[in-house]
């Protein structure tokens, strides 16, 4: 049952709506290249792991989905959390440990979530999410609301047992869930053309009854259509699927990582494969957008970015009063 | 009205109120349907030990069974208490606990802390413990200070029927995950029931006998040796005072130390290892917080640092029984300074 998509001719996107995946996926590269900047400045703490060029699955994705639908995310979550909604200015006060973060500080670029918005959380845990998923995509189909449920999560947790159980699970209970496997070609340092036993990921979906399907991650175009399918079978009741999305990310594991496990193929995909330049490209060329407009979105996102990062530095950090609050919701 | 009913019955008569009352409480676990899907064989089981028989029929679509994937299934309960839903998850045995923890103490426990707030998970994973039933050691172990040790978990041991119905009326209610302790050798026992509904709040401890000697704080089916040995030991004209926690987290010191307070002497009875266990954290509070009202060291009476053995003529070494506890209390009253 799997197949490649190659990059497909038929879109039926109108113009607000490919206004809105180009926004949203240059805002998650203008605050991933800013946190990047910003980390190496110092002012950031811990660990930041980063989405750039990966932007194409989290919009491709998340541009299905609406407020009944969830999503678990990973480490590497900032994209997820962007693309479902969740506001950037909160986020960057998050990763910076202020007490306007998302999570007023208590959480951090792994734990970045929104529940309001639908977004379980990053996860700093290797196939914490796919479970979780599981429960959302249960608890929609048990209300009846329609909703969806979709687990990012990366080729390193491809490999978990967590992630096994959950599509077996999805299957066996029928549930309105999407797997989203993110194979950036590394679990940290580690290649995932050694971790994988099967050829591509998407072999797996066959050992648990579901489609699976490859697409090319650095298309915006792929991912949406393949995303559509997925979503629009789950809500219809058809069960899950397995995407497994391929491309390269731009930054290391985490920062600082010196990546000397890799050669030089981000340079390659920079110039030749980015997901923005290739949905500029082809929007243009097809006369669905202009430059200027897609070059005001740029401004507007530069600007946001930049009041992210102003609010972030100048906000409180959370204080004693804060340490000992929200363990539970009564005890 | 009470009539008298066992312990496997009281937790039954729970869920089934519980999910009559409010329909966002579901029921997953392994054999909970039992045979699901084969015809003739739904609801056979009832859960393992068939602690759930009979709901399935009577709450179509809410009582669900899982596959032996522990990991997907308590996770998905996870997920789904922040999905609007009361799953109650059945593991099977705490000693699973192996093979799930993660979606346990780094997802549940932490979702509300970590995301500042501005989470709610209402899960209740229900899970048998403790030795007796020569099970060996890997469906025999008292686990439950390791989900003790992790802020945002609340851990709820009752030693009776009453207060497993009680407290899991309360479990389910409440916003905060939950694991839910019965002791394997407790599901027979009946004790008076109340047949209404009713919940008992958790960090309330029961004072199970009052005593003005010596007192004893005891965990699931300690509580019970400890009357025994209460009793006898009345005889010979101590007098225990029996405190049952029953929730060890939140736990209530306040009852612990005004007991202490007033006997001088404490004895702590948990058939758990004794290494890092609710009978140390215990010791430690009282040491800490009543220190001046003791008038002889504390006596701890727990297992060894052992894996629970198998043979019946080991296993009953294992578990503190009535005399050993009766040997600590009268330690601890003989001790002259």
């Amino acid at each position: 049952m799997t197949g490649t998509l190659e990059s497909p001719t038929s879109q039926e996107l109108t113009p607000d709506q490919l206004l809105d995946a180009y926004r949203t996926m240059k805002t998650i590269r203008e605050f991933e290249e800013r946190v990047h900047d910003e980390f190496a400045g110092g002012d950031i703490p811990g660990f930041v792991h980063l989405y750039a060029g990966e932007e194409a699955s989290a919009v491709g994705v998340c541009s299905h989905l609406d407020d009944r639908d969830a999503i678990a995310s990973t480490h590497r979550g900032h994209g997820h959390c962007i693309a479902k909604g969740v506001d950037p200015v909160g986020m960057m006060a998050e990763i910076y440990g202020k007490s306007t973060g998302s999570c007023r500080g208590k959480g951090g670029s792994m734990h970045i979530a929104d529940l309001s918005k639908g977004m379980l959380g990053a996860n700093g845990i290797v196939g914490g999410g796919p479970p979780l998923i599981c429960g959302r995509a249960l608890a929609s189909k048990h209300k009846g609301d329609g909703g969806v449920a979709v687990a990012f999560f990366g080729d390193g947790a491809s490999n978990q047992g967590t992630t096994f159980e959950s599509l077996n699970l999805a299957t066996i209970w029928n549930l309105p869930a999407v797997f989203v496997a993110e194979n950036n070609g590394y679990a940290e340092a580690t290649s995932s053309s050694w971790s994988v036993a099967t050829d591509d990921i998407a072999d797996r979906a066959a050992a648990f009854g579901m489609p699976g399907v490859i697409v090319d991650g650095f298309d915006f175009f792929a991912v949406h259509e393949a995303a559509g399918e997925a979503v629009a079978r789950a809500r219809d009741g058809g069960g899950p699927t397995l995407i497994e999305v391929k491309f390269t990310r731009y930054f290391g594991h985490f920062e600082g990582d010196q990546q000397l496990y890799r050669a030089d193929e981000v340079a390659n995909a920079r110039a030749n494969l980015d997901c923005l330049k290739r949905f500029r490209a082809r929007v243009t060329e097809s006369g669905q957008l202009t430059d200027a407009q897609l070059d005001a979105v740029d401004a507007e996102v530069g600007a946001l970015i930049e009041r992210s990062v102003e609010e972030a530095k100048a906000a409180p950090k959370p204080g004693a009063a804060d340490l000992l609050t929200d363990v539970y919701v009564s005890y | 009205m009470a009539r008298s009913i066992t312990y496997r019955e009281a937790i039954n008569e729970a869920l089934a109120q519980e999910m009559e009352r409010d329909p966002s409480v579901i029921v997953m676990g392994e054999d909970n349907a039992g045979g699901q899907g084969s015809p003739g064989e739904e609801d056979a089981w009832g859960g393992v030990l068939g602690v759930t028989k009979g709901l399935y029929h009577r709450f179509p679509g809410r009582v669900l069974d899982t596959p032996i994937s522990e990991s997907a299934f308590i996770g998905a309960a996870v997920g789904a208490a922040t999905g609007g839903l009361r799953p109650v998850a059945e593991l099977m045995f705490i000693d699973f606990m192996g093979v799930c923890f993660d979606q346990i103490f780094n997802q549940a426990a932490k979702f509300r802390y970590m995301f500042g707030g501005k989470a709610v998970t209402p899960v209740v994973v229900r899970t048998m413990w403790g030795a007796g039933l020569r099970a060996a050691a890997q469906h025999s172990q008292s686990l439950l200070s390791v989900f003790t040790h992790i802020p945002g978990l609340k851990v709820v041991a009752p030693s009776n029927a009453y207060d497993a119905k009680g407290l899991l009326i309360q479990s389910i209610r409440d916003d905060d995950p939950v694991i839910f302790a019965e002791h394997k050798m407790l599901y027979n026992v009946a004790g008076d029931v109340p047949e209404e509904s009713y919940a008992i709040p958790f960090g309330e401890a029961n004072i199970v006998r009052e005593g003005g000697d010596v007192t004893i704080v005891a965990i699931g089916r300690m509580v019970a040796m400890a009357q025994d040995a209460a009793t006898e030991l009345a005889s010979s004209g101590v007098e225990c005072e029996i405190v049952d926690p029953r929730t060890v987290s939140p736990l209530d010191t306040d009852t612990i130390l005004e007991s202490v307070e007033n006997t001088g002497r404490l004895v702590v009875v948990d058939e758990a290892n004794p290494r890092c266990s609710l009978a140390t954290d215990i010791a430690a509070t009282v040491a800490q917080d009543a220190f001046g009202s003791l008038r002889a060291p504390i006596q701890l009476v727990t297992g060894p640092h052992t894996p629970v053995p198998f043979a019946d003529s080991l296993e009953d070494l294992f578990i503190p029984d009535a005399a050993k506890i009766a040997g600590a209390v009268k330690t601890a009253v003989d001790y002259a300074r």
